[in-house]
């Protein structure tokens, strides 16, 4: 059914539509609309039998879902940026048990300084703790990955994150086809645990691993975790045949054909790379673009394969590893190991801050006349930020970094027309 | 203003057209100035990025005229409405508007038209009947039948007769206006 | 035929047999048929009364769930000792996740036991002070603000053993531990210090709170047996003594333990709905000398030479709790 609707409002729909057994949650913004509508769904009697609990934080939201993945329950919440950190010892826990718990990621900077705007910073911090992540371009993408996410993460007894930018798609209304509750039971089966908490047959999860066995339980859990490679496109395919429409996959690639420079992203910036190559395929620059969709496993093979011929990178990404760089471009040079072809990382969108077409264009042209510095921060002001610096080196006791930048960049001034 | 911009995007999704909708600020503070975009097309849109250089421009607060840069980005051929019952000159942008046809800026006492329908100054929805009158990128049935939904019963037909009034204030305000031309014209 | 109920008690010995009494009497723990859900073979030291309390616990709570009991074990000495890779002691459907989530990780084994139709499975967390007092105690919170479908058993050792003896939030005053050592001007933790978590307990209004002793076998079983039979948030803190860390002769634990309960120190009472409804009576009052001279953790106070002040603080608060309780006082409450 096609509606035009938020998009926290789908992804609770396509979340009810799995039929999930127990969903906790704290709120914090901007996943309070998910949490908000499944908490009404729930208490509306919409969800089956299904429990939903307001817990006391995000660490307390986590280790509830883990409590009830393990004695069988199809589980789900949502967080973001400060939340998803202090919840961080129970994303390892999850992954380490193997529990198929689905969370949504309403990706947000993490402070300080404290900030609600969209960036990557949340989910690329704990991109290692052994979940899947996966990133959603359109809302429609974010809504069908929530249901193959389950699919997932129930085959692989793995954990799965799946990251939609905060406000810029959680609170966009956009035309959403919603599937139906006849093809999601279709296409997901219900929970068939690996393990589980039954007095009919004891089991005791969560045992101490020591030196002697430690390296094979991770190691299996590597495994495991990177036979998503191979299930990522079949389960997007299964989803193709139930739901007639393209969602998922490891990665997509825009006009990559003939493309000399190619821009990489993830999440919803590639909407706008979409609009930015054609501009410049319109000036005769022949742009393309590849989205991952999968970052964890990190599609490294496919995307080697996926360059072959281009004569530059550009990988966008809205994450800043402070003391050197990219997040995301350090992994794409990795899949590129060997070959000659330049890697340019841009770091861009931090904080919510717009990413323009114009500038996207201006980053290609740079990068193909050999201009960009690496990394090079888009639309970084660096006047204000030389000045405050040497300002800092007169000044021993200079006052707080953030309030001073605010006050130079005047961006919460008022202007007097 | 962000239940009119949603509102609008309904409208426009009603109508047949790909509408995205979001707003610009975060947390749920009232009394704090707020910026809510949409985006209309025929073809699916794309893009993310922020609206910069808007088409049309809805004040629905305006204190904020002189306080925020408002008016940056708007193009010539763009729309204005103000949500007020005073001139453009008596809010003291005449001049910063007189380089837009006069047919494209329109004050619309839109708080006043809740008052009158719904009883609370709700300046959202005769705005955006007035935005269909001036712009005709939507039709008002669509703008009507997008507040139905959203508002169900008798408030709902509250806020459609407040949008029809909204829209029946524009094409007052640009008869007027034609006419105003084609006598200056004639003289 | 008038009859009249007699008690007899057993001095001298610590034995938990019940010869003198009819059979519905007698404990769990007395019966051949026990569960020994936390079965011989783990690693607890000599003389853990951890060990010994979590058995008794969960024996208990078997037998009042009829089998069907799922425990959720928080990070400390008993979840260490209970589950070496790959091995484990536990007999019942056990799950050990983080330090400071037992309680949460529990709540979410009944919500989806609900979920699932499956409410005549019972659940039970369990950890130590440390994990209940301190790490977990926001968790613990929330379950119990929630009432949630658990009982909640904390394992007091009064400090954080299984890392090596450090001061929680549940450490008494003047007790010496590796993080409030026996040194400078207030040896040992602090007076004044501390949390009642039992009382904190109580007031969430959670339908069942108790206090509980490893000394007191039947008193123990009788409330895990009462908290079985109940539903919502349920709170149970059963002091344990820890021969290593108090430095105490692990042949007496239960000596130990005992001389806590007598001289007031660690006062038995149950609690519902924030109010306290019984408690146990000390047959035999002891000054708080008894126990602490018992332990090394205290020796401070002895020597090189009597605090006096100290001691007399000690002796104040056994007192306190002895009024506050009423356990001297003959009757009910």
């Amino acid at each position: 059914m096609r509606v035009q609707i938020e998009g926290s409002q789908a992804v609770a729909e396509a979340v009810v539509l799995c039929r999930p057994e127990v969903i906790a949650a704290y709120p914090i913004s901007p996943q309070t609309h998910i949490v908000e509508r499944l908490s009404r769904m729930v208490k509306q009697g919409d969800v089956g039998r299904c429990q939903y609990l307001n817990v006391e934080s995000e660490f307390g939201a986590l280790s509830v879902l883990i409590g009830a993945s393990a004695a069988g329950a199809r589980t789900y919440t949502a967080t973001t940026s400060q939340g998803l950190l202090f919840m961080t010892e129970a994303v390892y826990n999850a992954a380490g048990l193997g529990l198929p718990i689905v969370m949504t990621i309403a990706n947000r900077a993490v402070g300080a300084p404290i900030n609600i705007w969209n960036d990557h910073s949340d989910s690329m911090a704990l991109r290692d703790a052994g979940w899947i992540q996966l990133y959603a371009e359109t809302n429609q993408e974010a809504a069908d990955l929530h249901i193959q996410a389950f699919r997932l993460a129930e085959e692989l007894s793995c954990p799965v994150m799946v990251c939609m930018d905060g406000y810029i798609l959680t609170h966009a209304y956009e035309p959403i086809d919603l599937p139906d509750q006849a093809g999601v039971d279709a296409f997901l089966p219900a929970f068939s645990p690996v393990q589980v908490l039954d007095p009919s047959d004891p089991i005791s999860i969560g045992a101490m691993v020591g030196p002697e066995a430690f390296t094979e339980v991770k190691y299996l859990a590597h495994r495991q975790h990177l036979r998503a490679l191979t299930l990522v496109p079949e389960i997007a395919g299964a989803f193709e045949q139930q739901f007639h429409r393209g969602s998922g996959g490891l990665y997509a690639a825009y006009r990559m054909t003939d493309a000399d420079t190619a821009v990489i992203a993830l999440g919803s910036v590639i909407g706008t790379i979409k609009d930015t190559v054609d501009e410049l395929r319109d000036e005769g620059i022949a742009a393309g673009c590849l989205k991952i969709g999968c970052y964890r496993p990190f599609p490294a093979t496919q995307l080697r394969t996926a360059l072959e011929g281009v004569s530059r990178v550009i990988v966008v990404e809205k994450d800043l590893a402070v003391g050197i760089g990219g997040i995301v471009s350090v992994d794409v040079r990795m899949a590129l190991n060997g070959s000659p072809i330049p890697v340019h990382t841009v770091i861009a969108g931090l904080g919510g801050r717009s990413i323009s077409t114009e500038s996207l264009k201006q980053m290609v042209r740079d990068a193909r006349a050999e201009r960009l510095s690496e990394p090079h921060f888009l639309d970084l002001n660096v006047r204000v930020v030389d000045e405050e610096l040497a300002r800092r080196y007169e000044q021993r006791r200079a006052g707080p970094l953030a309030e001073q930048l605010i006050r130079a960049v005047n961006a919460i001034g008022t202007k007097v027309i | 203003m962000v239940t009119a911009a949603e509102l609008l995007s309904t409208a426009a999704f009603t109508d047949g057209k790909y509408a995205q909708a979001f707003p610009s600020f975060g947390s749920e503070r009232m009394g704090a100035p707020v910026m809510a975009f949409c985006r209309i097309d025929t073809q699916v849109i794309r893009t993310r990025e922020a609206v910069t250089h808007p088409d049309v421009l809805i004040v629905q607060d305006p204190t904020l005229l002189h306080q925020v840069e408002l008016f940056a980005g708007i193009s010539l051929g763009g729309y204005i409405l103000i949500n007020s019952t005073f001139s453009v000159d008596d809010l003291g942008i005449g001049e910063v508007l007189k380089s837009m046809p006069s047919d494209h800026v329109c004050v619309v006492p839109a708080s006043d038209i809740g008052v009158k329908h719904m009883k609370r100054p709700i300046a959202n929805t005769p705005l955006l009947g007035a935005f269909a009158a001036m712009t005709r990128v939507i039709e008002l049935a669509s703008v009507q039948s997008a507040m139905r939904q959203k508002f169900h019963g008798s408030l709902g037909e509250a806020n459609a007769t407040a949008a029809k009034e909204g829209y029946d204030h524009v094409i007052t305000y640009l008869d007027q206006e034609r006419s105003d031309q084609h006598h200056a014209r004639a003289n | 035929m008038t009859t009249q109920r007699i008690k007899f008690y057993q001095t001298g010995t610590y034995t938990a047999g019940n010869r003198l009494l009819d059979d519905e009497a007698r404990t769990v723990q007395s019966r051949l048929d026990r569960t020994n859900s936390l079965n011989s073979g783990h690693r607890a030291c000599q003389g853990c009364g951890e060990a010994l309390g979590a058995r008794y616990a969960i024996d208990a709570a078997m037998k009042a769930s009829h089998n069907r009991l799922i425990a959720v074990n928080a990070t400390g000495c008993l979840e260490v000792f209970s589950s070496p890779y790959p091995e484990s002691a536990w007999q019942i459907p056990w799950m050990h996740s983080l330090f400071g989530n037992a309680p949460a990780v529990a709540s979410g084994v009944a919500a989806a036991l609900r979920a699932k139709g499956h409410e005549h499975v019972k659940v039970v967390a369990q950890g130590g002070d440390g994990a209940t007092v301190d790490i977990g105690f926001g968790c613990l919170s929330g379950m119990f603000e929630r009432n949630d479908n658990v009982l909640y058993l904390c394992y007091d050792n009064e400090a954080y053993m299984n890392t090596g003896v450090q001061r929680s939030g549940a450490t008494p005053p003047f007790a010496r531990t590796n993080t409030t050592q026996a040194v400078g001007e207030a040896p040992g933790n602090l007076l004044g210090t501390g949390k009642n978590v039992p009382r904190i307990a109580m007031a969430h209004g959670i339908p069942y709170v108790a206090t509980a002793s490893v000394a007191d076998l039947h008193d123990l079983e009788a409330k895990v047996t009462t908290a079985m039979g109940m539903n919502g948030a349920r709170y149970i803190h059963i002091h344990v003594p820890c021969p290593l860390g108090w430095g105490s002769d692990p042949a007496h634990t239960l000596k130990v333990a005992r001389m806590a309960v007598e001289s007031g120190l660690f006062p038995l009472f149950e609690a519902r709905s924030g109010a306290v409804v019984d408690r146990t009576r000390i047959r035999r009052k002891v000054p708080v000398e008894r126990y602490l001279e018992l332990q090394t953790r205290f020796q401070h106070l002895f020597k090189p030479q009597r605090d006096r002040e100290a001691i007399a603080a000690i002796q104040a608060i056994a007192d306190e709790n002895i009024a506050t309780y009423g356990l001297r006082e003959s009757g009910s409450l």
